[in-house]
C-alpha cells in the first residue's frame, strides 16, 4: 500500500549534489581518452555519448523522484488531507512539477546539442558544445536547487509520519488540550507519549496499540483542539482534524470535569457542539477523566446539564448504528488515568462499541457470503426419543416429486456410463461413438496413418480409383512404345586383350604411386644422385625379368652387361683404344634395341662404381676391410658435427650474424628478462 | 503423426528421429540426422551438395516431373471417412509407389545409356596406345596382336633329364 512506502522514498540530494553526482558519473562511465588524430566521426560519436549519458543519468534520477513521492490524488484521503495539512498541497505540486519540467529541458537540451555535434568538424568544436551541453542541463539544476531541497525536508518528515493503516480498527482520542488524552494512551497501549503539564504538548499524531478480544486496535493520540472557527485552526489542530475526518474509528472524547486543564466544563462542552459534525457514523463514547480530583457526582448543576446534553448527543449515535438506545452504559464513561481506575474499562467499551459497528456493516456487504459458509451449524442434543420431523407442507411435496420425475428422464452423461464399467481406470470412453458416417459400421475403423514411408492422408482423393486406372494405362503405353535397346556389343575386347589391358592399367597405377611418392619425399630427398645402389634395384637379374616381361630375350643383354662390369682388367690392358673397340663389338653384335645400348653405355660409365666402400685396395695401408669400415665410420662421425654447423671444414669460424635479433630482443611470455 | 521430410537431403523423419529448429520467422526446419543438422548450420546450400535430393534433381540425376508425384500431395481439408475410400487409398499407395519406382529406373537407364560403348572405345583405345608399357615394339611387329607377349622360360637340361627318367 502506498501510504506505508513513505519511508522507502529516496534521498533528495542537493542541487549541488546532484550535479557533482552525475558529472563525476559520467567522467568515470564514459571513456575519457581522446586525441585530435582520431577520425571525425570517432570523435563526434564520444563526445554525443558523453552528452546523451548525462541527460541519460538526470532523467533517471529526476524520474525517480517523481515517481516515488505520492501523488496526493492517488493516495488515501486521510493521508492526502494529512500531507495537505503539513505541507501544502499547492507547495508540493508546484515542487514535483518544477522538477518535471527541469527533466523535459535536459532532455530537449541533451536532444539540440546531439544535434549539434553531429555537425562538429573539430575536436575543439565538439568538446565545447559537450561542454555547453553539461553547462547548461547544469544550470537547469541550479535553478531548481531550493525545490529540492524542499522536497528533501518533505521527505526526512513524511518518513518519521506515524504509519496509520486508515482501515482497520481505530480508536481516535480528542478534546481540549492537556485533558489526559496522552497519559490515557500511556495506559493502554506501550506507546510512550510525553505528559507534561503545559498545553499542546502532543503536537502531531501518535499511534499505539492494544488488544481486545484476540483483535489488535490502534489508538491514535491527537493533539488538542481548541474552540475556534475553522479557518483559525493551526497546522497541529488541522492534524487531528484530518483524523477525524477521515478515519473511520471510535471516538473517545475526554472531558476534564475538574477543570485542570485550564478551561471549563462549559467551553469543553461548547467545543463538543462545534465539532459534533465530525462524529457522524462514529461510535462515539464521552469519558470524563479526572474523577479523582473531581468526581462526576460532584459537578455543579450547569455543568451535569452540559454533561447530559453530550451525553444525548452520543445517544443519538448510538441510534444511528442500530443498537440499542436504552443502554446508555458505554456512552459515559468516568475514569482517572492517575489512578488507572476505569481506565480498562473506557478501553473495553470503545473496542466493543467499534467492533459491534464493524460487524454491522459488514453484515449488509456483499462479502458476508463468504464468511457464512465458515460458519458451523451446531445441532441441539436430542432431550428425550420424541421424534420432531421438518414440517414440509402439502404442497411442497408436491412441487418435490415433481421435480425428481423431470430428473429422471435426463440423459445418461458418459461419466455415469464409465462408472458403471468399472471406473476411470478399467474403462475408456469411445470417442467416436458419436461420429456421422455414411455407414454406421465404419465407426470403429482404424485407419493407418503412415504406410511404406508415405503418409496415407496425403494420399487420400475420393476419385484415387480412377487416376489409378489412368496411371497403369499411361504406363502400358509407354511399356509398349519403349524400344529394347539393344547396346552395341561388338566393340566388346578378347580376353586376352582384357589381359592385357588390365596388366597396362596396373603398370600405369604403379608408376603415378611412385611419382606421387617420389613427389612428396622431394624435399627431404638428396638432389645428388646415390653413388652405390643401395636396394640393388639395378641388377642382371632385374633386368633380365624385365626385359622378358616385355617379350624379349634378355641372354644377349646380360651377358653384354657382365661383360662390361667385369671384363675391367682386361679392357685396361689392351689401352685406351679400347673403348673403340667396345663401340665396334656392340655394332658388331645385331642390338637394334636402343635400349640395350644405352644401357651397356651406362655400365661403361659406371665402372669406377663398381667397388663396394668396404673393400680394400693395394696402397690404401688397411689392414682388412673390417678396418678400413671402421676408417671410414671415424671419418663420417668427425665431418658430422661440422656439415650441421653448415661449416665449410675445421678451419671455418665464421659467424653469420653476431647479434641475431631473437635472440637480443623480446619480451618472455613467462619468466624473466634479466639473461640474455 | 506424420512423416516428414528433412530439409537438407529430403529423406523422410520416422518419429523419433532428427532434430527441428524454429527461426525467428517462425520457419521450421526439420532435419533426419545430426550430419544434414550440422551442414545445415554450416550454411551449405543443400543444391551444391551432392548427396542430397535437392542436387540430384536440379542436375537431373533423379526424376523431376512426373505424374505420380502429383497423387502424394498434402491436403489440408479433412474429409469424412469412408471405408471404401480407404481402401482404395491403401491398395493405390503400393500401385502407385511400383509405377514410380519403375519409372525411376527407367530413368536412370535412359540417363546411364551409351556408357558401355563409350567405355568399350576408351578402352580399345588406351590399348592401343598403351601396348608398349607391356609388350615390347619388337615383339609387337612379329605379333600384331594386342594382348600379353609369349614368355619364353628357358629350361635347362637336368629337368629333361628328370622327365626321362620320371618316363621310365
Amino acid at each position: 500500500m502506498v501510504q506505508y512506502n513513505f519511508k522507502k522514498i529516496t534521498v533528495v540530494p542537493n542541487g549541488k549534489e546532484f550535479i557533482d553526482i552525475i558529472l563525476s558519473r559520467t567522467q568515470r562511465q564514459t571513456p575519457t581518452v581522446v586525441h585530435k588524430g582520431y577520425s571525425i566521426s570517432r570523435l563526434r560519436q564520444f563526445y554525443m555519448r558523453k552528452v546523451k549519458y548525462t541527460q541519460q543519468n538526470f532523467h533517471e534520477k529526476l524520474s525517480t523522484i517523481i515517481e516515488e513521492f505520492p501523488r496526493l490524488d492517488d493516495i488515501h484521503p486521510f493521508y492526502g488531507d494529512l500531507l495537505h495539512v503539513l505541507y501544502n498541497k499547492d507547495h508540493y505540486k508546484l515542487a514535483l512539477g518544477q522538477i518535471n519540467t527541469a527533466r523535459n529541458l535536459i532532455s530537449k537540451i541533451a536532444k539540440d546539442y546531439v544535434k549539434l555535434l553531429k555537425y562538429g568538424d573539430s575536436l575543439y568544436r565538439c568538446k565545447s558544445l559537450k561542454v555547453a551541453a553539461l553547462g547548461r542541463m547544469c544550470t537547469v539544476i541550479k535553478r531548481i536547487a531550493p525545490s529540492l531541497a524542499y522536497l528533501e525536508q518533505i521527505r526526512q518528515h513524511m518518513a518519521r509520519l506515524p504509519s496509520i493503516d486508515p482501515n482497520t480498527r481505530t480508536i481516535l482520542i480528542c478534546g481540549y488540550p492537556n485533558v489526559g488524552k496522552s497519559s490515557f494512551i500511556n495506559k493502554i497501549t506501550r506507546a510512550d507519549v510525553d505528559v507534561q503539564p503545559y498545553a499542546f504538548t502532543t503536537k502531531s499524531l501518535f499511534v499505539g496499540h492494544t488488544d481486545y478480544k484476540y483483535l489488535r486496535y490502534q489508538v491514535i493520540d491527537t493533539p488538542g483542539i481548541l474552540d475556534r472557527p475553522f479557518e483559525d485552526r493551526n497546522i497541529i489542530e488541522m492534524c487531528s482534524i484530518t483524523a477525524l475526518a477521515h478515519l473511520r474509528a471510535a471516538v473517545l472524547f475526554f472531558l476534564d470535569i475538574s477543570g485542570s486543564c485550564g478551561y471549563s466544563v462549559a467551553a469543553q462542552a461548547a467545543l463538543f457542539h462545534s465539532i459534533k459534525s465530525l462524529f457522524m457514523n462514529k461510535p462515539l463514547i464521552i469519558v470524563c477523566n479526572k474523577t479523582d480530583l473531581q468526581p462526576l457526582e460532584g459537578i455543579s448543576e450547569e455543568d451535569m446539564k452540559l454533561v447530559m446534553e453530550m451525553k444525548a448527543e452520543a445517544m443519538k449515535t448510538v441510534i444511528g448504528q442500530g443498537g440499542d438506545p436504552l443502554n446508555d452504559e458505554g456512552v459515559l464513561l468516568t475514569m482517572s488515568t492517575l489512578t488507572e481506575e476505569g481506565v480498562v474499562s473506557v478501553k473495553n467499551a470503545a473496542c466493543e462499541r467499534l467492533l459491534d459497528q464493524r460487524v454491522e456493516l459488514k453484515m449488509k456487504s456483499k462479502k458476508m457470503n463468504d464468511c457464512l459458509n465458515r460458519f458451523h451449524v451446531a445441532v441441539p442434543k436430542p432431550r428425550d426419543q420424541k421424534e420432531r420431523p421438518p414440517c414440509i407442507p402439502q404442497a411442497v411435496l408436491e412441487g418435490m416429486a415433481k421435480q425428481q420425475a423431470a430428473e429422471k428422464e435426463k440423459r445418461k452423461l458418459e461419466r455415469d456410463l464409465e462408472e458403471e464399467n468399472g471406473g476411470a481406470g478399467v474403462y475408456s470412453a469411445s470417442l467416436k461413438k458419436h461420429y456421422i458416417l455414411n455407414n454406421d459400421e465404419w465407426k470403429e475403423d482404424i485407419m493407418p496413418e503412415i504406410l511404406d514411408g508415405h503418409n496415407v492422408y496425403d494420399f487420400i482423393d475420393p476419385d484415387v480409383l480412377q487416376r489409378l486406372e489412368e496411371l497403369e494405362r499411361e504406363e502400358g503405353l509407354r511399356a509398349e512404345e519403349e524400344d529394347d535397346d539393344f547396346e552395341m556389343d561388338g566393340k566388346e575386347l578378347t580376353p586376352e586383350e582384357q589381359e592385357a589391358l588390365a596388366e597396362i592399367r596396373k603398370k600405369k597405377s604403379l608408376l603415378i604411386q611412385q611419382h606421387r611418392i617420389r613427389k612428396s619425399t622431394a624435399e627431404s630427398r638428396p638432389t645428388v644422385p646415390r653413388k652405390f645402389d643401395k636396394e640393388k634395384k639395378f641388377t642382371s637379374e632385374r633386368m633380365g625379368r624385365q626385359l622378358s616381361a616385355l617379350g624379349l630375350d634378355p641372354t644377349l643383354a646380360i651377358n653384354r652387361a657382365r661383360s662390361k662390369s667385369r671384363g675391367r682388367k682386361r679392357e685396361r690392358s689392351l689401352g685406351r683404344g679400347g673403348n673403340d673397340g667396345d663401340d665396334a663389338m656392340d655394332m658388331d653384335v645385331d642390338q637394334p634395341n636402343k635400349k640395350l645400348r644405352a644401357r651397356s653405355r651406362s655400365l661403361l660409365r659406371s665402372r669406377s662404381m663398381s667397388r663396394p666402400p668396404g673393400e680394400v685396395v693395394a696402397g690404401e695401408g688397411f689392414k682388412d676391410s673390417a678396418q678400413k669400415v671402421k676408417a671410414l665410420k671415424l671419418a663420417k662421425k668427425s665431418v658430422k658435427k661440422r656439415n650441421k654447423d653448415a661449416r665449410r671444414g675445421e678451419a671455418d669460424r665464421v659467424i653469420p650474424t653476431l647479434k641475431p635479433k631473437h635472440l637480443f630482443s623480446g619480451k618472455r611470455s613467462i619468466g624473466k628478462t634479466s639473461r640474455r | 503423426m506424420r512423416l516428414e521430410k528433412c530439409w537438407f537431403c529430403s529423406s523422410t523423419i520416422y518419429p523419433g528421429h532428427g532434430i527441428q529448429f524454429v527461426r525467428n520467422d517462425a520457419k521450421i526446419f526439420r532435419f533426419c540426422r545430426s550430419k544434414c543438422h550440422k551442414n545445415f548450420k554450416m550454411k551449405r546450400n543443400p543444391r551444391k551438395v551432392k548427396w542430397t535430393k535437392a542436387y540430384r534433381r536440379l542436375h537431373g540425376k533423379d526424376m523431376t516431373q512426373d505424374s505420380t508425384f502429383e497423387f502424394e500431395r498434402k491436403r489440408n481439408r479433412p474429409e469424412r471417412y469412408d471405408r471404401n475410400v480407404a481402401e482404395n487409398t491403401l491398395k493405390a499407395i503400393k500401385k502407385i509407389d511400383k509405377v514410380r519406382v519403375d519409372r525411376e529406373a527407367r530413368h536412370h537407364a535412359l540417363r546411364m545409356k551409351g556408357k558401355k560403348a563409350k567405355e568399350q572405345r576408351e578402352a580399345a583405345k588406351e590399348l592401343e596406345q598403351s601396348i608398349h608399357m607391356v609388350k615390347a615394339p619388337a615383339v609387337l611387329q612379329q605379333e600384331p596382336s594386342l594382348t600379353l607377349p609369349k614368355i619364353k622360360v628357358k629350361v635347362s637340361q637336368q629337368q629333361s633329364d628328370e622327365n626321362h627318367a620320371m618316363e621310365e
